[in-house]
């Protein structure tokens, strides 16, 4: 098989796609399940690849525009492979009069990658969200899974590190692991 | 309905209460101490998890028998992680503790559950008045607050069915089922319960409409897509207070006659998706959902979908449309869908919260609903009152109550010392009221005639340090990121709206940008069909009326007043002030924009400034040296001294 630029897949393409077409299996060839669908693969595999949106047209027997004009509609939906801590900056209300934007700029100075885009060593990426509900703590950023609230740009790097630092150590067990 | 079957109904019911009850004594049967824990997202956030480890921790160390009672969200979001401690023993009532890290956490299990000291300096009160502790009764945040909808919030565990069950739970379902469905909308209808999800339409008269339609294959969703900024309400009751949502969604469905019940929830609050479900699971196993529920003959099938983060996907139309699995757009009305909606079904779409005040409205009757809020919106009304305020959370209030008592007396007021310069109410589709207004009573018609609007209930209060140019530059930019594109007006005049904000912003603003703000918003409130683009300019028509000397500074003078706009304002350090080798804001710059002085004092770089504000923050208060001004041009220029390396 070939991606979307014509090219012969990568191993983890072909991985993506395999899992895809189980997962297909399991949902009828219904229009209304065309979300969830979607839902479901880019919450195993952090985003919807162009193959996948193939994919995902046959078995529902939709022109594959169709697939991809819902899935451009709406703001959850990536078609880029996230970071490994994929970095969520809130741009709500709360977070807006609080420096919201500074934060988020200086995660983009400090990893060196603009909003929406992912760091060369796939540690990393940078979104913006439309208010994660923990105004009170504004202004918020979530690394991961994790909510950090009253964030300022002075903690940005410490945040940065922090990831670092814990991934580093793990590398380091795992060869002395691997050694001993 | 005949009394043998009535008689099945009650006792069913009746039987899963005393069981409930039952387990409830049984968790605790030698009143051990109770830690209370709030493990919302909120709490979450604040490290609520590390506090309950901590707890878990020093209890297993030191063998202390205590019970770990884990809660949804009480709303006191700023003094979030929140822990109740109940040591009977002790002689205390229970009581409430603010801000607990694991240090306090350690502490209080060896001070308070040891040795019967509660350490007055961490507690906020006691829970209930007593003889011995002041109780967090004594303050407005507590006293002023009207519980209904949240009554239970952060009192019960919202995994558990069974708390919610011997809290009352479920009593209002069971009465409902049997009544007669009319009966219950014309309960619900004296109680004049309006729509909670913003524009505040009358409850029954929508759910009339419903069940006078022919077709007997109804829907009934609760719109939890929240698609606010700054409003998080909803996304707490779900994981607060799950089944009184539940039992809200059923009621509801018995009422109109729906055998199908959707929870529209948005995927970007995981947690109240995981709550939501497995509650839907434990009302199922437990008979309260499901096939002929409670005996009744009653069916109710309740599924959950997970919006994807399109705020016009809270608008109805546009959410039956995303259900169908399409592109959100919102399509014209008539026909509503209370009489088309999902599939061509009839569908009654309400809020978490409208479906929520259900199980007390009928529980307690229309009259004591009544009893509560204004002539025309009576009951209570929750907000979450975040920003410039001292005690940021959720609260539940009658309608009514005044602006200035929620902001001063519940929340606080504002921190800092600040002066108040607005609130902003209803997100995108609200305004921005001044201080003139603080005395305006809290209901739906009284807020728009002020030029805002209840909205769902977010509420983001702002200091004199905020520029509304620039909030009104926000919320546009906001809808016109979130316009469905299918009206022009919509789609490109907000566009155009966000292009003379961001000059103005920049200080590139001219003369007639104001006149064309004005007609351009009247055009787009004209021109659109749904409510996002009928509202979207809101935020401007209100900063222009209350505020416009504030965009005449910024197009005449190239000034903002708040100094917020960054392009039209600088930082820099009053060298008289600055304590030579004091080196805070050196360190805290996140651009290393900070230098030293031939003096040995600091001064600011304005090429590389970014205009962060952390030095400002940073700087010790007894020097208070960085000064913010605009426009820009009026901060002292200091050379870097050249590089000695
Ligand atoms: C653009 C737009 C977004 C909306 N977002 C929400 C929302 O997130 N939650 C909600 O309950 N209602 C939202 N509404 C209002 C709903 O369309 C609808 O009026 C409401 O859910 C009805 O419930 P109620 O009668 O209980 O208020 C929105 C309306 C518009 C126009
Ligand atoms: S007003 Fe805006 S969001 Fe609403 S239907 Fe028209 S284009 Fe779409
Ligand atoms: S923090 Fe304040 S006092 Fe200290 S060096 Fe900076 S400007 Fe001077
Ligand atoms: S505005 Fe940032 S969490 Fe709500």
């Amino acid at each position: 098989m070939e991606n979307a630029a014509g090219e012969a897949l990568t191993a983890e393409e072909g991985a993506i796609l395999a899992d895809v077409a189980r997962r297909l299996a399991a949902f009828d060839r219904e229009r209304a399940n065309l979300i969830p669908i979607l839902q479901t693969i880019q919450n195993t595999h952090g985003y919807l690849a162009p193959a996948v949106l193939q994919l995902v047209a046959r078995h529902l027997r939709l022109p594959p525009s169709q697939v991809y004009g819902v899935a451009t509609f709406y703001n959850q939906f990536r078609f880029h492979p996230p970071g490994r801590n994929p970095i969520r900056v809130c741009m709500g209300t709360a977070c807006h009069v609080r420096g919201g934007d500074i934060i988020l700029e200086n995660f983009e100075r400090k990893l060196e990658i603009p909003e929406g885009q992912t760091t060369p060593d796939r540690e990393f990426s940078i979104e913006r969200v439309a208010c994660v509900g923990c105004c009170a703590l504004a202004p918020v950023a979530c690394v991961g899974e994790t909510v950090h609230g009253h964030m300022a740009p002075s903690k940005v790097e410490g945040l940065i590190l922090q990831v670092r630092i814990a991934r580093e150590r793990a590398e380091r067990e795992k060869k002395d692991h691997a050694d001993s | 309905m005949p009394t043998a079957e009535k008689a099945t109904v009650q006792d069913r019911f009746e039987a899963l209460r005393t069981a409930a009850e039952a387990h409830q004594r049984a968790c605790n049967p030698d009143h051990r101490p109770t830690i209370q824990i709030g493990l919302a997202t909120c709490g979450i956030a604040s490290g609520a998890l590390e506090t309950k480890a901590a707890f878990e921790e020093a209890l297993a160390e030191r063998g202390i028998a205590a019970c770990i009672h884990t809660v949804g969200c009480v709303g006191h979001c700023y003094a979030e992680p929140v822990v109740v401690i109940d040591h009977p023993e002790s002689g205390f009532p229970p009581i409430f503790y603010p801000q607990v890290t694991p240090g306090k956490a350690k502490m209080l299990t060896h001070l308070f559950l040891e040795e019967g000291d509660p350490r007055f300096e961490h507690l906020l009160g006691a829970t209930i008045p007593n003889d011995l502790i002041p109780s967090v009764t004594d303050f407005a945040r507590f006293n002023r607050e009207a519980r209904v909808v949240m009554a239970h919030c952060g009192r019960i565990d919202p995994g558990e069915i069974r708390e919610y069950l011997a809290a009352g739970g479920y009593a209002a379902l069971a009465q409902a089922l049997q009544t007669p469905p009319e009966d219950i909308i014309t309960t619900v209808a004296t109680a004049g319960l309006r729509g909670r999800g913003g524009a505040g339409f009358p409850a029954a008269r929508k759910w009339r409409l419903a069940r006078s339609s022919p077709d007997p294959v109804r829907w009934v969703v609760c719109n939890a897509d929240e698609g606010d900024p700054g409003a998080y309400m909803d996304r707490t009751l779900l994981e607060s207070t799950p089944h009184q949502i539940l039992e809200g969604i059923a009621i509801c469905a018995y009422a109109v006659g729906s055998q199908r019940a959707l929870v529209y929830v948005r995927a970007e609050y995981p947690l109240a998706v995981t709550t939501i479900t497995s509650a839907i699971a434990q009302a199922r196993a437990m008979g309260l959902l499901g096939a002929d529920i409670l005996g009744s003959g009653f069916n109710l099938e309740v599924e959950i979908f997970q919006g994807s983060g399109a705020f016009v996907c809270g608008e109805e139309t546009a959410l039956i449309r995303s259900v169908a699995g399409y592109r959100g757009m919102p399509h014209p009305r008539p026909p509503f869908p209370a009489e088309k909606g999902i599939d061509g079904h009839p569908t009654i779409i309400n809020n978490v919260k409208t479906l929520a005040a259900l199980p007390p409205i009928i529980g307690n009757g229309a009259d004591w609903y009544r009893g509560m809020g204004t002539a025309d919106s009576p009951g209570t009304a929750i907000f979450s009152v975040v920003g410039d305020v001292l005690h940021p959370g959720l609260v539940e209030i009658p309608m009514g109550t005044s602006l200035r008592t929620l902001i001063f007396d519940i929340c606080g007021g504002i921190p800092n010392k600040k002066q108040f310069k607005a609130v902003q109410i209803g997100g995108p589709s609200g305004g921005c009221l001044p201080a003139e207004f603080l005395d305006t009573p809290i209901d739906f018609d009284s807020l728009q005639s002020a030029g805002a609007m209840m909205g769902s209930g977010g509420m983001v209060v702002m200091d004199e340090d905020t520029c509304m140019v620039d909030v009104a530059r926000y919320f546009v930019d906001f809808t016109q990121k979130e316009s469905c594109g299918k009206c022009t007006f919509c789609r490109i005049g907000t566009w155009h709206l966000l292009e003379i904000l961001t000059r103005i912003t920049r200080g590139e603003g001219r003369e007639g940008d104001l006149e064309t703000l004005e007609t351009l918003a009247e055009d787009i409130k004209a021109g659109s069909l749904c409510g996002l683009g009928k509202t979207a300019p809101n935020p401007v028509l209100t900063t222009l009326r209350y505020f416009r000397d504030e965009y005449e500074a910024h197009i005449r003078e190239k000034r903002c007043p708040a100094c917020v706009c960054r392009p039209l304002t600088a930082f820099y350090i009053d060298l008289e002030k600055c304590a030579r080798g004091c080196n805070v804001c050196e360190g805290c710059c996140p651009v290393e924009a900070v230098f030293i002085t031939r003096q040995r004092k600091r001064a600011i770089d304005q090429e590389k400034c970014v205009k962060c504000g952390e030095c400002l923050v940073a700087c010790p208060p007894e020097y208070d040296a960085v000064r913010k001004v605009s426009p820009p041009g009026l901060a002292p220029v200091i050379a870097r001294p050249p590089q000695d390396d």
